[in-house]
């Protein structure tokens, strides 16, 4: 999968040069992420930007750059990118095997790459989505505001692919505060996740709630950054009225007929037109965008405190 | 008014009609919502998406319950509440959809009465939310109601004309859809790198012209 003369249609605005960041291996998928697009949704455009935003905030951090810069999200580990010129990074998330030029390097830690390093993510052995964040930010173009890229709606940079030169913007004022972030990894077994019931509660029969709270569900294999399908007990609506589209947020637990709910990511539809039986606080959807296909969650009700899912 | 939470992520307020919709949107458009990152409207409701680290939702709420009953009691006095006339888009159309025999047959007009309906009534854009550029049209002549299609097309091409209960709409490049298509536009209605990249938002007014394939 190296390659270096890759000038496809697909790489066309990245502008070929000596520095920046070169891809050498996606791995199953890499994209581009920020904290997305924001008060476009009246023109149909969703958020989108990064699945889990506390992970991208942190690799951020690390190393001196506004929360908000874009960074790479990478699935399941197998990225593989070469400095073009000396560069500081980190990698939060999912805790992917790090090495760079051979050598082994730790998780949510300040990385300093000489000039024609490569460094490589393995498989992550729990969560699904780290971060590659660079000193001073992807710098490719931004489409309506914002450097993520949509799968659902289109909108964005182009996927990179092996080849690619990723430009990186120049560094921030500030510098690295800390080497390292103490931050706990993505859990392994069954997943808890808090709700809380609504707005469409009520259009459900009087078990499917409880269903819901008291049984697992597994994640299906074709979960994706719009939503994670989820595979358990059907949840039963008490009539068969149509609702008609209404506005959706992450973390929505949206039933189509079938009674199989979908979770709701970051490349979310902006409205949608089957109820929501209940809706993940925000800091859990983070939490949520780190479950594996074939790993279990369960649902429980929020306490009083809706945030008490992980912080950092 | 309904006023239902989605955790601390959203409120999603219940109105009768899409004319309630449209008022209310337009006169928390020009309000200061402290932590409203988006105001998403839709047929009958019109949901505020929040940033839980700013918003204190139950001040918003008690924001928008003012706004609101500003509206229904003293109308003459409220200030917004109409949505800002964004001008006026000329849309020509190749009238020969896939389900123009359909929507005939279910509206009990000629495929001819058809075509007179959708082009000498004007529409206007209330909403967007299916696809970026899609904008959902109201307005036009009440006869042209129809249900969507039982089964949903995988593929829609880009530029279709359809019908789907009270509303008309455009797609703006190739994806599933249900709706009855009734014609074809050239019209580009969605270009990212134009500004405002989507022709149809809210607020503008739209008339269909008959052109020949």
């Amino acid at each position: 999968m190296t390659g270096s003369g890759d000038d496809s249609a697909g790489n066309r605005q990245y502008r070929k040069r000596s520095t920046g960041l070169e891809i050498v291996e996606t791995g199953p998928l890499a994209t581009l992420q920020d904290l997305g697009r924001p008060g476009l949704a009246d023109i149909g455009v969703g958020v989108s930007g990064a699945a889990d935003r506390g992970a991208l905030r942190l690799a951020n951090r690390l190393v001196g750059n506004d929360e908000a810069a874009a960074a790479v999200e990478v699935t399941l580990g197998g990225l593989a990118v070469r400095a073009g010129h000396a560069m500081t990074v980190a990698v939060t998330g999912a805790p992917c095997p790090i090495t760079v030029d051979g050598r082994s390097e730790a998780v949510n830690s300040v990385l300093r790459l000489a000039a024609g390093t490569e460094l490589r993510l393995g498989i992550p052995d729990r969560g699904l989505r780290s971060y590659l964040a660079v000193r001073g930010g992807i710098a490719v173009e931004s489409v309506l505001g914002s450097r993520s890229t949509d799968v659902l709606a289109g909108v964005g940079p182009d996927k990179p692919t092996a080849g690619t030169v990723l430009p990186v913007g120049p560094a921030p004022t500030g510098s690295p505060v800390v080497e390292i972030a103490p931050v706990p990894a993505p859990g392994a077994g069954d997943i808890e996740l808090p709700v809380v019931p609504g707005p469409r509660d009520d259009w459900f029969d009087d078990r499917a709630l409880g269903t819901l709270l008291h049984e697992p569900y597994e994640v299906g294999i074709d979960s994706n950054r719009i939503g994670m399908r989820l595979i358990g007990p059907t949840l039963h609506r008490a009539g068969n009225a149509e609702l008609p589209s209404e506005g959706m947020v992450a973390g929505a637990l949206q039933v189509p007929p079938s009674g199989q709910p979908t979770l709701f990511l970051a490349d979310h539809p902006v409205t949608g037109g089957y109820p929501v039986i209940a809706v993940l606080p925000a800091v859990s959807v983070d939490v949520a965008a780190q479950v594996r296909p074939g790993q279990r969650v369960r649902f429980r009700r929020a306490g009083q405190r809706l945030s008490r899912g992980r912080t950092r | 008014m309904r006023v239902l939470r989605c955790a601390d992520s959203g409120l999603l307020l219940e109105l009768d009609d899409p004319d309630g919709v449209l008022a209310l949107y337009a006169a928390l458009t020009s309000e200061e919502l402290p932590g409203v990152t988006d105001l998403v409207p839709a047929a009958r409701t019109l949901l505020l998406r929040l940033d839980p680290q700013r918003a204190d939702v139950a001040e918003i709420e008690r924001m928008v319950r003012a706004v609101h009953i500003d509206h229904v009691d003293h109308p003459e006095h409220a200030e917004g509440g109409e949505l800002p006339d964004r001008g006026r888009v000329i849309v020509p159309v190749c009238y020969d959809g896939a389900d123009l025999t359909e929507v005939a047959r279910l509206t009990g007009l000629s495929e001819r009465d058809v075509v007179h309906a959708h082009t000498t009534t004007e529409w206007t854009v209330a909403f967007g939310g299916f696809a970026p550029g899609f904008g959902y049209l109201v307005g036009g002549d009440g006869r042209l109601r129809v249900s969507r299609r039982s089964e949903s097309r995988t593929r829609v091409p880009a530029g279709a004309v359809g019908l789907a209960g009270e509303f008309s709409g455009i797609y703006p490049r190739e994806s599933p859809g249900g709706w009855q298509l009734i014609g074809r536009t050239d019209l580009r209605i969605w270009q990212v790198d134009r500004d405002p990249p989507a022709l149809l938002r809210p607020g503008v007014r739209v008339r269909f012209e008959e052109v020949g394939p």
